[in-house]
């Protein structure tokens, strides 16, 4: 009872804590813009660093999993005689809701494990209070930069996992289902809809929010040495992941929602 | 004048600051003795602002520095200088970089006349041409320099170090002292000085404090120091095993 007491106390602290790093981010963003010293060149570099470092495993995510999508759907409804809808469910089943969640798993597996590393190696090497000495603000250098980083990177490769999908989706159709490449994009162009596209980038945005600031929030948090960096890390990416699949379900409900109130 | 006035902190049910009580005047130099672990770099850090204490004061011209916002806290630190026992360079930037790094953020200066300031502190820290080297490129005793010349970069009244002279060789130890000596001559700064190295201690000293138990137990010049009655500050600069330290 105490252990479940313990965990719940630790939970609710972590939360918290996350919560305030978030604020602390959004103030110092408003605060930059306004007084026009937010550092453009900062968020540059970590935006092609978290592109660079996850492209090749967000294109080979997207290929394999808009390819297995097709084999999985394309024989079953061949059978049914519905050959012509695959395209359509291969591309909502990619925009919804595959894209964002599985580009969100290997950046927390690429880039927030990053970043809990490097933060947390400054964290332990007194690299954090030497920033604080030059009168610069931790959350102002290291968080802002990184959380929309984050946060348009993860925009920007879902678009490219449902690209690379798709093309991985029709080369199979195609080449082993037996499908046109017109009836396969006909399909798409008459299922998908913007509002299922836009659904599914915002909710890769806020996860790669979500990325930024667990990833900050564990090396910021790092003890000891070099164990606690490793411990920091793993911690990030596992955390992450889940919080990603748990805010899914109700972004999920949120996007559904508003699309019916609003757009339908 | 930096008062430092009955200052106590604790990590969880360890006292490290049992009530320190410090004066510091304006252009000197205190250097601060004591057992490893004994809090001295706890003491530097509540002074920059970097630690919160649980109670007392730390006065920078009359101003308590724990009641600070971060706007005063910023103002204040410009004003300060801090070389970190580990030399804390950013690993990600270069020599050049971690030295400007003030400078960039809070002056206007043009890119050549930040190259030039650079230059001229690595040059004055015995470390010229090293601008585009990479910190994982130096050895420890070139960190520790270029961590002063980036203490030392916007020309602060008062310099914190932490261990400025572990890890250098006695050739290096010297010059460092020598550059203490020299900004202080020149500049009149007010130097902090946490150390071990008795030597260097007593070379660049006006006045030096022995902190132990989370006190300051005796402060005075290298004379008094030498001559004081005082146990313990006979014991630690001798550097005997046995004595009242130890016992404790």
């Amino acid at each position: 009872m105490n252990l479940i007491r313990d965990y719940a106390g630790k939970f609710i602290d972590s939360m918290g804590r996350m919560s305030i790093l978030f604020m602390q981010t959004l103030y110092w963003t408003f605060h930059n813009l306004k007084s026009g010293k937010f550092d453009f060149k900062n968020l540059i570099e970590q935006m092609s660093r978290i592109g660079v470092d996850s492209l090749l495993m967000v294109v080979i995510t997207g290929v394999s999993t808009g390819a297995v999508l097709v084999v999985q759907i394309g024989y079953q409804f061949a059978q049914m005689g519905a050959q012509s809808y695959v395209g359509g469910v291969v591309s909502l089943a990619m925009a919804r809701e595959l894209a964002p969640i599985l580009t969100a798993i290997v950046v927390a597996g690429r880039v927030g494990s990053s970043i809990a590393a490097e933060i947390g190696t400054m964290k332990i090497t007194e690299q954090i209070d030497a920033l604080e000495t030059l009168a610069t603000n931790p959350v102002d250098y290291l968080v802002v930069p990184r959380f929309w980083g984050c946060t348009i990177m993860l925009f920007m490769l879902t678009i490219f996992t449902n690209v690379v999908g798709m093309i991985g989706g029709s080369i199979v159709a195609v080449y082993q289902i037996g499908l046109t490449f017109t009836s396969f994009v006909d399909s798409i162009l008459y299922m998908l809809l913007i509002q299922d596209l836009m659904g599914g980038l915002v909710k890769a945005s806020i996860f790669g929010a979500i990325i930024a600031v667990i990833g900050c929030y564990k090396g910021f948090s790092t003890v000891g040495g070099a164990e606690g960096v490793g411990k920091s890390t793993t911690d990030a990416v596992v955390v992450s992941i889940m919080m990603i699949l748990a805010v899914n379900y109700f972004l999920t409900v949120g996007i559904n929602n508003f699309n019916v109130a609003y757009l339908q | 004048m930096i008062i430092v006035s009955n200052l106590h902190k604790s990590f969880g049910p360890k006292a490290v600051l049992k009530g320190v009580n410090l004066k510091i005047y304006d252009g000197e130099s205190l250097v601060i003795l004591g057992p490893s672990g004994c809090g001295k770099s706890v003491l530097l850090k509540h002074i920059i602002g970097l630690m919160k204490p649980d109670s007392g004061q730390v006065l920078i011209d009359g101003e308590d520095v724990t009641m600070f916002d971060q706007k005063k806290m910023d103002a204040l630190r410009m004003r300060m200088g801090m070389l970190f026992q580990s030399a804390a360079l950013f690993d990600s930037l270069n020599v050049e970089q971690n030295v400007a790094f003030g400078l960039r953020r809070h002056t206007r200066l043009s890119n050549r006349a930040i190259h030039h300031i650079v230059s001229e502190k690595l040059e004055m820290v015995g470390l010229p041409g090293t601008n585009y080297l990479m910190p994982s490129e130096l050895s420890g005793g070139m960190r520790k320099r270029v961590g002063l010349a980036r203490a030392i970069a916007m020309e602060p009244e008062i310099i914190l170090y932490d261990e400025p002279t572990t890890g250098l060789d006695p050739i290096m130890t010297s010059a460092i002292d020598e550059l203490h000596l020299s900004l202080k001559e020149r500049l009149g700064v007010t130097s902090i000085v946490v150390t071990h190295d008795m030597n260097s201690a007593f070379r660049v000293c006006d006045r030096v404090a022995l902190h132990f138990g989370g006190q300051i137990v005796e402060i005075g010049t290298r004379e008094d120091m030498i001559n004081s009655p005082n146990p313990m500050v006979q014991q630690f600069i001798r550097g005997e095993a046995q004595g009242p330290m130890t016992q404790l």
